[in-house]
């Protein structure tokens, strides 16, 4: 009994091991087209709302620390420009390339690179090897920013 | 014509030896030429309390340095006052030339390493841990006798190295978030990171009283932070990397006066 219970527990920590894993590999391959990524990283839509929260969250998107977005939320940051208005000033696949690596757009940028993990530096070992986001959020924060025309 | 050619390298070799002779390296030119200490972005409410002795909470770490200050530890059976007898005179001064270049050692060393040199060389007393309580107390008192002197770390000669490795440190992108300590304290002082009011990252007020953690923080705690911020590694306190980084810091801060010890949010 204890033993069966011991397995089911290994059998579970295996099963989660592995999906994280597989969440976090390697990165997604995509194509930039004049300074776009035209086509989505995963093929399934965005999520706007989901978008929404991780843009809030300080551990995903973190948005709000830097920019001013239409939100209701305290302390907003003014670091870079505010993002209400910006699917009016860019195209979809535009934004999704400054959320993956705007660095490629301009090297000197601060703001970091959401989905990239190579040509960076002491990254803390707990994030080594790993994109701030994963394919599918950068997609969902995209949906979200789509809304703000 | 060939001896034409010969005549200017030998002339180009003699104009970089005299440059040489003169002083080495080009002297540095600062980002931030007219700096700002960290006073300038913190609250009133927060420099109410820094401004009156009586609140501030870091003199109770001034009190516990002092009274480190004069008692016996280790087995030379001295104090830091048995050498230095009065550091209100012998003191003065001391935090504003720090870190400094040591020639036996033939690095920079910060004031906590050399209350432990002291320690461990001349009273056989065990060396104290980077950012400790009683460590920080002891360079809270220290640093006190040296409030309001301006900031004038010597960088020049041996130390020159040193520094120079302080600011490619401080000039590499890092961490998760790819930054260099001026994506923020350069490039974007004076605006908001969320609730925060980003600084010159001037280290002229440390050690410090930070509100967050509710006590004194050494510069290279405080240093901690930030790479972790950035989902960098940081390097261990009291190691090479801060502490040359720490000299180019205060270099940054040269002129400025010194302010420890403050208090900052």
């Amino acid at each position: 009994m204890r033993l069966g219970a011991a397995k089911l527990f290994l059998g579970l920590a295996i099963g989660l091991t592995g999906a994280a894993l597989a969440q976090t590999g390697p990165l997604v391959p995509y194509r930039v087209v004049d300074d776009a990524i035209p086509e989505s990283l995963t093929g399934t839509p965005g999520d706007p709302d989901r978008g929404r929260a991780l843009a809030l969250d300080r551990s995903k998107g973190n948005c709000v620390t830097c920019h001013n977005m239409p939100v209701n939320a305290d302390f907003q940051g003014d670091l870079g420009p505010p993002l209400d208005g910006v699917a009016s000033r860019w195209t979809e696949g535009e934004l999704r390339l400054r959320i993956v690596d705007s660095k490629r757009i301009n090297p000197d940028s601060n703001m970091p690179s959401f989905y990239r993990v190579e040509g960076l530096t002491a990254v803390r070992r707990d994030w080594a090897g790993r994109p701030m986001l994963t394919a599918q959020e950068v997609e969902d924060i995209l949906a979200y920013l789509l809304t703000l025309r | 014509m060939r001896r034409a050619a010969l005549v200017g390298i030998g002339a180009a070799a003699l104009v970089a030896a005299v440059a040489l002779a003169q002083g080495g390296p080009p002297e540095p030119q600062r980002q931030i030429p007219n700096p700002m200490s960290g006073r300038h972005f913190a609250t009133p409410e927060t420099l109410a309390i820094q401004d009156d002795d009586f609140l501030n909470p870091a003199f109770l770490w001034v009190e516990e340095g002092e009274e480190a200050w004069n008692r016996v530890e280790g087995t030379s059976g001295q104090s830091c006052a048995s050498c230095h007898q009065d550091a209100r005179e012998t003191m003065r001064g001391v935090r504003a030339r720090m870190p400094a270049y040591h020639p036996r050692l033939q690095r920079v060393v910060t004031l906590e390493q050399q209350v432990n040199i002291c320690r461990t060389e001349r009273m056989g007393a065990p060396a104290l841990p980077i950012d400790s309580r009683p460590l920080n107390a002891i360079t809270t008192f220290i640093a006190l006798q040296s409030r309001g002197m301006p900031v004038n770390v010597d960088i020049s000669g041996p130390a020159r190295p040193f520094f120079d490795a302080g600011e490619r440190f401080y000039n590499t992108r890092r961490g998760q978030l790819d930054m260099r300590c001026g994506s923020c304290h350069e490039d974007n002082y004076g605006r908001y990171l969320r609730a925060d009011l980003l600084s010159q990252g001037m280290s002229n007020g440390f050690p410090t009283y930070r509100l967050k953690e509710q006590r004194v923080i050494s510069l290279q705690f405080r240093l901690q932070g930030c790479v972790n911020d950035v989902r960098g590694e940081a390097p261990p306190m009291g190691g090479e990397e801060f502490t040359n980084l720490e000299f180019y810091l205060a270099w940054r801060a040269q002129g400025l006066p010194v302010e420890s010890p403050s208090v900052r949010r």
